[in-house]
């Protein structure tokens, strides 16, 4: 792996938005699956099929050996839960995180939703999630600084009471799923403002907020990522291109806004 | 993605090289090729054989790094 940020041609970055597309449209058609009663696996399954059907390959399945097309992370699971047997109950929140790879350009979001009717403190954690990605992809542009993403995130995410994950970070992407550069969603003190931000440039960036403390530990499945107050956690991510007539989100549906 | 960060490690100066390279024994044994950090450098801080010192090593060639720090 380098360190330099790869910066995207046009013709490449007309692949990337059919491959982030598909995962937007993926993502879409899970989010009407989403419901009391519903199995991880089963989103799974039917996700993996969606992207076989149209000629993409899931982009998680395989890497590092992870077993799965999706990540699903229920209630206090952060990111990289596995998809297993259980069963979704009214007034859980799920985070489904999610890679395609078409023509060799990778894609990946991710959004978390209630289950049913969940408490105003899940309602509201969603809703500031949704909310740090907006300002972190409003921060997104061209001519500013890596530093202004985290700094977008933490912000919002503070003056609501909550934590940004430290553990885990945003990332380019391009011909792989993780490139340069990582993307806190946090300051880094000390670390200086980070890289200007060009046109060209394709991030994924992802913030994780956890309604307690930001410490993270992984369970004994060496994936699934929790918090270890067991305080709730909300992830949302956007793929964005940078362009010099504003950034451009990959993974959003017109009709769905950002 | 996870975060991966520079490891950081103790180890001694042991042998000066030129272009303000140093050859540094790391706590675990081993020896490591290291230059100065840009900032210690506009810092005008000098390093010595003998010095102990932090260094950062990338996760990707674990026989080179940078020295961030000389304990005083």
């Amino acid at each position: 792996m380098t360190d330099r940020i790869i910066l995207k041609a046009p013709w490449e970055l007309a692949l990337l938005r059919k491959s982030n597309r598909l995962v937007a449209e993926t993502l879409a058609e899970l989010a009407l699956r989403v419901r009391p009663g519903a199995s991880t696996l089963e989103l799974d399954r039917f996700a993996e099929a969606f992207l076989l059907a149209r000629g993409a390959r899931p982009a998680f399945k395989g890497y590092r050996n992870y077993p799965f097309t999706l990540c699903t992370s229920v209630n206090e699971q952060i990111v990289h839960g596995m998809p297993s047997e259980r069963v979704l109950v009214e007034g859980d929140i799920l985070s489904l995180d999610m890679g395609a790879i078409v023509d060799g350009y990778y894609g990946d979001a991710a959004v978390s939703l209630p289950v049913g009717r969940v408490g105003t403190e899940a309602e509201r954690l969603l809703r500031v999630t949704r909310e740090c990605l907006d300002r972190a992809i409003a921060a997104a542009r061209s001519g500013g600084r890596l530093a202004d993403i985290g700094r977008a995130v933490q912000g919002h995410a503070e003056a609501h009471g909550y934590s940004v994950v430290r553990a885990f970070v945003g990332h380019g992407i391009g011909k792989s799923l993780h490139e340069a550069p990582q993307i806190p969603n946090f300051v880094e003190p000390g670390r200086g403002r980070g890289p200007v931000l060009k046109a060209g440039m394709v991030l994924a960036i992802e913030p994780m907020i956890n309604a307690g403390a930001p410490e993270v530990r992984v369970l004994a499945d060496r994936w699934t990522a929790v918090t270890v107050d067991g305080s709730l956690s909300a992830h949302f991510e956007h793929t964005v291109a940078i362009t010099e007539n504003g950034t451009e989100i990959l993974t959003a549906l017109e009709s769905a806004g950002a | 993605m996870p975060k991966e960060e520079a490891v950081e490690v103790e180890g001694t100066v042991v042998e000066p090289l030129p272009n303000a390279m140093f050859r540094v024994q790391l706590e675990s044994g081993h020896k490591v090729l290291a230059h100065v950090s840009g900032k210690m450098r506009m810092h005008f801080i000098r390093i010595l054989p003998g010095d102990k010192v932090i260094v950062e090593l990338s996760p990707y060639d674990l026989t080179r790094g940078r020295i961030i720090y000389r304990y005083k």
